[in-house]
């Protein structure tokens, strides 16, 4: 996070050198995502929940699911946001304030990831068209930070949406009204799973740590479907991509993707 | 934003776009070089409907001082669209989009830029939406490398930049505002064409990996098209008839 220093170039050249015999600072293989712990319903006044750590990245997600007011142009959907925020808690260089450009990327990369897959299927969340729609919230709040908060926060936020159970509200007497003890899941069309890759000189490394995280030239999140279609992708940092690397990170995060759904399932199964 | 008509048929029969356009056709594009006298370089942008003007400042002091870097310049890229570039008057503030934007555009042209030859200092690149209709990061991004070249500072190569996209289950290139808002996907490409790099790469919408391939591959031939318009701004204002 933030400025180079001496040490972080003597990491670098670590990294690097042990890049150069296949391994990394943490033992993995280069297209080896860390250990994720997931778990949900974490926070039993939210409609849904979820705590992820990937390493000693951790990160909370509340979904809050409550009426709203539709957009004006598109009155027969409901509303999906995700948010995330860095708390001051969570790294020593962390100021409270408003969001700074690193941030606001972070929020809307991971909005985007779950947005574009249409995990959440949003026609089903009207009360009455164009008068009244259901609002789903997922706000992510990074506690602690060891790299790739990108798809931490992505996982905590599908990971809270897969288990939560919103409410259902009548429209009386122009107002939405809640039907008391009537419950049910979320609308889901599908389980978007993000993976990010770090690129350390000619190397592509799956979930950058920490370390990593702080020495690589440039990064890319892509997020892929339940059927193994790419629907998200940022690149970021100040370096470029060959064609040839951006086709072989496509196929990648598929792949590790595959796996990390599973486990989002699981956590999900869990929670019922 | 908003698209106009809701029952617009986004591709004929004929494999004709909602604008005429056939599937591998990007929009008109006149590139400018230069025009403002103040900025130390500065480009013109139509593409399509969009407009937008790019004024390049330094190397030089960093303001605050603390921004400033012992071991290289750095590069501040402020995007910025005007109230009336838009269907609805947008509120001047930097929205988060905006924010963003800035963010994707600085990234993508520090790969290109050798600010290493100029620590301590700041190059300023201030991007002025006028008017906007879809694709304005990609216009932004090649006016803002032709602006950078016009001002001298020392380049690896231009980044050019183009949009590919899926609409009716085509792929196709530079997706304008009412394929973005309609299409189903819309994948914004920066690249260096002689160092064959992509430098700015970002995807919203399903693509199978086949079509996510196709994109690629279809958007850096955009690039391509676009990079050889940059390079005619340069020569027309540096060695052609017109303006000196």
């Amino acid at each position: 996070m933030g400025s180079t220093s001496v040490l972080d170039e003597l990491k670098k050249s670590q990294i690097l050198e042990l890049l150069e015999q296949g391994k990394r600072v943490d033992g993995r293989a280069l297209d080896e995502a860390r250990e994720i712990s997931i778990e949900t319903n974490a926070i039993p006044k939210a409609n849904g929940s979820a705590r992820v750590r990937i390493g000693d990245t951790e990160v909370v997600c509340g979904v809050k699911i409550q009426p709203d007011r539709p957009f004006p142009d598109s009155g027969d959907k409901g509303l999906f946001i995700c948010t995330a925020e860095l708390l001051p808690l969570s790294h020593p260089t962390v100021e409270t304030g408003p969001p700074g450009p690193d941030v606001i990327e972070l929020a809307r990369v991971v909005d985007r990831g779950i947005r574009e897959s249409h995990m959440i299927d949003v026609s089903q969340l009207v009360i009455e068209k164009d008068k009244s729609v259901v609002g789903v919230f997922a706000d992510n709040v990074v506690v602690d930070y060891d790299g790739n908060l990108f798809d931490a926060c992505s996982y905590a936020a599908t990971a809270a949406l897969l288990s939560s159970k919103t409410p259902k509200w009548n429209y009386v007497d122009d107002t939405p009204t809640l039907v008391e003890g009537e419950e049910s899941p979320v609308p889901i069309t599908t389980i978007p799973v993000s993976v990010t890759m770090g690129k350390i000189g000619n190397y592509i490394v799956v979930d950058p740590n920490g370390d990593e995280w702080d020495c690589m030239d440039a990064r890319i999140t892509i997020t892929s479907d339940s059927d193994g279609n790419i629907c998200a992708l940022q690149k970021g940092g100040n370096e470029g991509f060959s064609y040839d690397e951006i086709v072989q990170c496509g196929e990648t995060s598929v792949r590790v993707g595959a796996k990390i759904r599973e486990k989002l399932k699981e956590a999900q199964q869990g929670a019922q | 934003m908003g698209g106009r008509d809701a029952t617009m048929v986004l591709l004929d029969e004929n494999g004709i776009r909602c604008d005429g356009r056939k599937v591998d056709e990007p929009r008109r594009i006149m590139i400018k070089a230069g025009g403002l006298k103040n900025a130390d370089g500065s480009a013109y942008i139509e593409f399509g409907d969009n407009k937008i003007l790019v004024g390049v400042f330094g190397p030089r002091d960093v303001h605050p001082k603390h921004m400033s870097d012992t071991d290289t310049g750095i590069l501040r890229v402020r995007y910025h669209m005007e109230p009336f570039s838009v269907g609805e008057r947008k509120n001047p503030a930097p929205s988060r989009r905006e924010i963003e934007i800035s963010k994707v555009i600085k990234e993508a042209l520090e790969p290109a830029v050798m600010l290493e030859k100029f620590p301590r200092t700041a190059v300023d690149v201030f991007i002025e939406v006028l008017q906007a209709d879809g694709g304005t990061r990609c216009a932004a991004l090649s006016a803002a490398s032709v602006a950078l070249a016009d001002a001298g500072i020392p380049m690896r190569d231009m980044v050019a930049a183009c949009a590919a996209g899926k609409v009716a289950d085509t792929v196709i290139l530079d997706v304008n505002n009412e394929e973005d808002q309609a299409g189903q996907a819309d994948m914004p490409i920066g690249y260096m064409p002689s160092l064959e790099k992509v430098t700015l790469l970002q995807l919203d919408g399903v693509l199978t990996p086949e079509e996510y391939k196709k994109c690629v591959e279809v958007g850096i031939n955009g690039c391509k098209i676009v990079y050889d318009l940059q390079k005619k701004a340069l020569n027309d204002k540096y060695f052609g008839n017109g303006e000196k």
